[in-house]
């Protein structure tokens, strides 16, 4: 390994070593100055801080547990724990972030938010925080995920949102951010673009996963507490990566060997390879000429052709692993975890139950101790799982 | 200086307002032609869009001439090969978005463009502080780095691009991706924050989509761009006869 400490701020153009960045139209630059410096300033305000923590815990329902899976640890030959980001607020780690960008969008003197959303998870975090703090929401999902994910469609609604259904491209997550990055050069001014992930231009991939951070500060004491100083391996489901790289800040100084898990149909590090998309030099599923393709995952939250790029970079240095996981085992993964612990696991958390489930006693060797992190729970996905279980997609 | 930038600036000091048509490379077979039509009906320049997966500066007009080009096999290297025959010597601007040109090879993109007559690139998504290495190939090739200023941009920036733009300063008239009608919106103020910090010609884009709004915008810049209305015919059927009268009459408007 090379010079520690990891996962530091990335430097003044927004860079984490190779990638990051801000490749954004001029239009879009003075807003991604503006939030920059008021992420900056509001992050060292102790104020500003404290009130953060304060709405986690009193709204979102944090610290979540961490749940030692005491059956499964039997039957894989490890000790395993689960960080319980399922438990949060409408149901996944999303609302840590969204938290902290609606706060930051009222002190910035903005009164709207707009988002994309892939599973609906992060539509649904963000049209709560922008419920609870009055600001107006709109949020962009690919036409194909608000049929997979039509109940987070209508949560959204409840909760006073617009859902504005994308029909671009291949009109899954990656379209829906292309359309709000469209949406936001027009309303700039008095709006926020709450990016529910990692990803995009600076500082976007460094504040989501500060506002993120808290999974891994919390796990690592709740850790010591379960009489582990430092777990072997943290393991979580990567996307853009912003639940990975959450609980990946509490660890990344530590011995602990920190593991991605990709989809197998949008696995950027495997697969992928250095490219510009929605505002950031990552790693990307692209073709031989530079034109992005299309993710295929089971899992909306998932079915994205890039990964943040300060994942890129932990890869590059070989600082964290990634490694994909494909849809075949991924129900297998969710009737596992649901029978042996009574916690029904998002698809996209699945993932990484299916990794783990698949390399203990491998390169997980027996006895290791391993901390899941369980992004999300599973009721969005129980009907499509249904479905699927019944044969009838 | 860049060739692109004398030629521009000639015909500035000519007094005659350039007319800069937008065509999607290889949205039809023949699309060459709509090019040659567009130069004959009175084009000073044109832009050539390279089609990206992902145009995130691009309304559903371009999109979907994006979509259909790359359908059709179009690539970076298919787009310069077919330039080959084109006839006439207006100056050609390549457009598209970064990661084209990224995976291609700086170096080797700004060559590719040179040798297939290409004088100028407009790269949207690529932001003046990420620019360097893109100018310094270009540098290499006489290719001018073409930069937009927007509605949003503050007075410390308007100093840098337009001090760092080549050939002309791109305007952009509104706060929005191509294809949002609506005529010159902002582009006075845009336009005179440029001309405070440059000499270079200052053309007008986004939301140009009709004669009056082209007469309006070229009474306030020193040219304008037309797109997405343009691309919409050519989307519709059109073929060079269309693409000659569309271009003829915006060009009777500027001059009348
Ligand atoms: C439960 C859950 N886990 C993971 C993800 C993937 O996002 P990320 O990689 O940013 O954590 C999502 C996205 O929708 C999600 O809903």
């Amino acid at each position: 390994m090379t010079d520690p400490p990891y996962m530091s701020s990335p430097d003044q153009r927004g860079r984490f070593g190779n990638f990051g960045g801000r490749f954004v139209p001029e239009a879009l630059m003075p807003a991604c100055l503006e939030l920059e410096s008021a992420f900056v300033d509001a992050w060292a305000d102790s104020t500003f801080v404290e009130e953060y923590h304060r709405v986690l815990r009193d709204f979102a329902g944090r610290p979540t547990p961490v749940t030692p899976l005491e059956r499964l640890s039997d039957k894989l030959g490890i000790r395993l724990f689960a960080k319980r980001e399922d438990l949060a607020h409408t149901g996944s780690h999303k609302i840590n972030n969204v938290i902290g960008q609606t706060l930051l969008t009222k002190r910035m003197g903005k009164h709207r938010v707009i988002a994309e959303t892939g599973a609906g998870q992060h539509g649904v975090a963000t049209a709560t925080a922008a419920a609870r703090l009055g600001l107006e929401c709109t949020v962009y999902m690919g036409e194909v995920d608000t049929v997979r994910q039509v109940l987070n469609v209508f949560r959204m609604e409840l909760l006073g949102a617009t859902v504005v259904p994308v029909t671009s491209g291949s009109k899954t997550l990656k379209d829906a951010v292309n359309e709000a990055m469209r949406e936001w050069v027009t309303c700039v001014e008095d709006t926020h673009y709450c990016l529910g992930s990692v990803m995009g231009p600076h500082p976007f991939p460094w504040m989501v996963r500060e506002f993120q951070s808290i999974i891994g500060h919390e796990a690592l004491r709740q850790m010591r507490e379960h009489g582990v100083d430092t777990p072997d391996a943290v393991v979580a489901c990567v996307g853009g990566g912003s639940n990975a790289a959450g609980i990946f800040a509490g660890f990344a100084n530590t011995s602990a060997r920190l593991i991605g898990v990709e989809a197998a149909g949008g696995a950027a590090v495997v697969s992928g390879s250095p490219g510009v998309l929605h505002g950031m030099r990552s790693l990307l599923i692209q073709d031989e000429f530079g034109q992005i393709e299309e993710a295929h995952s089971i899992s909306a939250g998932l079915d994205y052709p890039g990964i943040g790029p300060e994942h890129a970079h932990l890869a590059e240095i070989g600082r964290a692993e990634y490694y994909p996981i494909g849809d075949e085992d991924v129900l297998d993964a969710l009737a596992l975890l649901s029978e042996l612990e009574g916690i029904i696991p998002a698809l996209e958390s699945a993932h990484a139950v299916a990794w783990i489930a698949r390399e203990a006693g491998r390169s997980l060797p027996t006895g290791s101790s391993v901390l899941l992190n369980l992004s999300g729970r599973g009721d969005k996905d129980v009907a499509q799982v249904r479905a699927m279980l019944r044969g009838e997609s | 200086m860049k060739s692109l930038e004398t030629r521009l600036r000639a015909l500035r000091d000519s007094g005659r307002k350039a007319l800069v048509p937008y065509f999607m490379g290889g949205l039809t077979p023949d699309w060459i032609q709509h090019v040659e039509a567009a130069v004959h009906a009175g084009a000073d320049a044109v832009e050539i869009g390279i089609p990206f997966s992902d145009p995130m500066m691009d309304g559903v007009v371009i999109q979907e001439a994006a979509l259909r080009a790359l359908r059709a096999d179009t690539t970076l290297d298919s787009i310069c090969a077919d330039l080959e025959a084109l006839s006439n010597s207006v100056p050609l601007i390549a457009m598209t978005y970064f990661n084209i040109f990224h995976h291609y090879g700086l170096e080797r993109s700004a060559g590719k463009l040179q040798a297939s007559g290409v004088s100028g690139a407009i790269v949207p998504d690529l932001a003046l502080e990420e620019a360097d290495e893109w100018i310094a190939a270009c540098d290499q090739h006489d290719v001018a780095t073409v930069l937009l200023v927007a509605p949003s941009t503050t007075p410390d920036r308007v100093r840098r691009l337009g001090q760092a733009t080549q050939g002309f300063a791109y305007a952009s008239a509104r706060m929005a991706v191509t294809g949002r009608s609506g005529g010159a919106g902002d582009a006075a103020r845009v336009v005179q924050s440029i001309r405070e910090v440059t000499t270079v010609p200052t053309y007008i884009g986004i939301g140009i989509s009709s004669e009056e709004q082209a007469k309006e915008a070229s009474g306030i810049g020193d040219g304008v761009i037309v797109g997405s209305a343009l691309v919409q015919i050519i989307l519709d059927g059109g073929g060079a006869g269309e693409v000659e009268s569309f271009v003829r009459s915006y060009r009777a408007a500027i001059d009348g």
